[in-house]
């Protein structure tokens, strides 16, 4: 399968990107949570055409023995795509921008979970991306945190991500696959809302400190809105199951 | 100044802000300052000025005193590692069985062998060191019968309730001895394979439905409509 060709323009001129959105707006999410029996806790994330499940173990014991440290449990970190992710195949070898994308998205990981609670062991996590389509190492995160929260790991808050870029001369959010490829600039940022920290800032291109100021507020501010939906899919998973067993009670009682 | 800021009794999230001001720090909190977060999914709870979370999910951290139900995964020279569900290996030493003491010349897998189910006690553990077991006391040793359930070891409180109020109405309407180790691993034996069943069943419902309201009921008529016989009954037929 040939490259998607490049588009004669990333912006129409009433300011409406190739997939319809406006510059400030995301890709429709769908969040999931625990979909994976066998794992502790698992995730799925389906962000614009990206779809991205995650899987958690642990904390379990550390093997090879001698990664263990001894005050605090290692997290470790695989990002994956999968050969059929892309138009073309990929190899289905660790790339150099796997194990790079495996190593920041550990990096942003590790600042909220609660690793000295449970010395000398592992916490893993698998994010394996089944279709890509741009920004899915912010979307890697987003659901990587939910799976961790979902094993009930504890840990100090949900960590959202989100990106943003350049493309025509505009700050856009959340870019997609080919306007990541064609534009001019990208800018993944990970967030922690309550500390307000910013565990992951990557960039690509040239952006201008003017540029670089208002993308990082669209950023922080598309985080803030991801953040709210990580929480609400946490919580519905239970409220489900609340919602159906007090119900068959009350009908019970009217039986 | 003391505000309670999450709705008590309700699911909250990792992160989520609880209570602000001088409260006491349960189980899954931590304070920024003066704001008190939740640490994990689960319920929160108010207890006095203590807040706490309680986790809907969440592996086994051995604690010293707990009891639990393991498997024999090796013999060893002077003792059996044994698996607890928890994220060390736990060591059973051939000196913590009962018996004669001094050194003995048999083979340890005569006593427990490999895939052998074991209830004991955690007599040691910290943080450098991996949970020493004992099966010496009442009722800890080998089990050669029953029924044993796994289940998440965060649904084991609520599996037991406020005062035992859950683990004895189970005890009591199915007419099984249940015992509950704190690694989520739950004996069950029955006068039947039909109690036994029920009793499963029940326990499955607990782990399922922790965090929902009117449970014991719920489950008290589930064990009702499946016609086994509890103990009350027993006596009356007796």
């Amino acid at each position: 399968m040939p490259e998607p060709k490049q588009p004669e323009k990333l912006i129409d001129d009433k300011g409406i990107r190739i997939d319809g959105r406006r510059l400030d707006q995301l890709r429709p999410i769908k969040l999931e949570v625990g979909i994976l029996d066998k794992a502790d806790g698992s995730a799925y994330i389906e962000q614009g055409k990206n779809k991205i499940l995650v899987g958690v173990y642990g904390p379990r014991e550390a093997h090879p023995k001698h990664i263990a440290l001894p005050d605090r449990a290692v997290l470790r970190c695989r990002y994956r795509m999968a050969p059929f992710s892309v138009d073309e195949r990929k190899n289905p070898a660790p790339s150099r921008r796997e194990m790079e994308l495996s190593k920041v998205i550990r990096e942003s990981l590790e600042s909220v979970v609660l690793t000295d609670l449970y010395p000398r062991t592992t916490i893993d996590v698998f994010i394996e991306v089944l279709q890509s389509d741009g920004g899915s190492r912010c979307a890697g995160i987003t659901a990587a945190s939910l799976a961790l929260a979902d094993a009930g790991i504890p840990m100090r808050e949900l960590v959202a991500a989100c990106a943003v870029g350049k493309i025509q001369g505009h700050m856009a959010l959340d870019l997609s696959d080919a306007e990541d490829k064609y534009g001019e600039a990208d800018l993944p940022v990970a967030w922690v809302p309550n500390a307000n920290l910013v565990t992951l800032l990557q960039m690509d291109g040239i952006l201008t400190p003017n540029e670089f100021e208002k993308g990082l507020t669209m950023a922080l501010d598309a985080c803030k809105t991801i953040h709210g939906m990580q929480q609400e899919a946490l919580k519905k998973k239970y409220l489900v199951i609340k919602e159906v067993a007090e119900e068959r009670e009350e009908t019970e009682v009217v039986a | 100044m003391m505000v309670i800021v999450a709705e008590p009794k309700q699911v909250v999230a990792p992160g989520e802000l609880l209570a602000e001001g001088d409260h006491v720090l349960g189980d899954n909190s931590f304070k920024v300052g003066t704001r008190i977060f939740s640490a994990c999914i689960g319920i929160f709870e108010v207890d006095g000025t203590r807040v706490t979370v309680v986790p809907l999910k969440g592996g086994y951290f051995p604690r010293v005193g707990d009891l639990v139900g393991g498997r024999i995964v090796d013999v060893g020279l002077s003792g059996w590692t044994v698996d607890i569900r928890a994220p060390y290996e736990a060591m059973l030493p051939a000196s913590e069985t009962p018996g004669p003491r001094g050194p003995r010349r048999r083979d340890l897998s005569e006593s427990f062998d490999v895939g052998d189910m074991v209830l004991s006690q955690v007599l040691a553990f910290d943080r450098t060191r991996d949970p020493l077991l004992t099966v010496k006391g009442p009722g800890l040793g080998k089990i050669s019968n029953g029924r044993a359930v796994e289940i998440s070891a965060a649904k084991i409180p609520r599996l037991i309730g406020r005062k035992g109020s859950m683990i004895s109405m189970l005890k009591r309407e199915t007419g099984c001895q249940i015992t509950v180790g704190q690694n989520g691993v739950v004996m069950v034996w029955g006068k039947s394979p039909e109690n036994e069943r029920v009793a499963v069943e029940a326990i499955y419902m607990v782990e399922r439905e922790a965090h929902t309201r009117g449970l014991t009921d719920r489950i008290r008529e589930m064990i009702a409509k499946s016609n086994v016989v509890g103990e009350v009954a027993r006596t009356q037929t007796a």
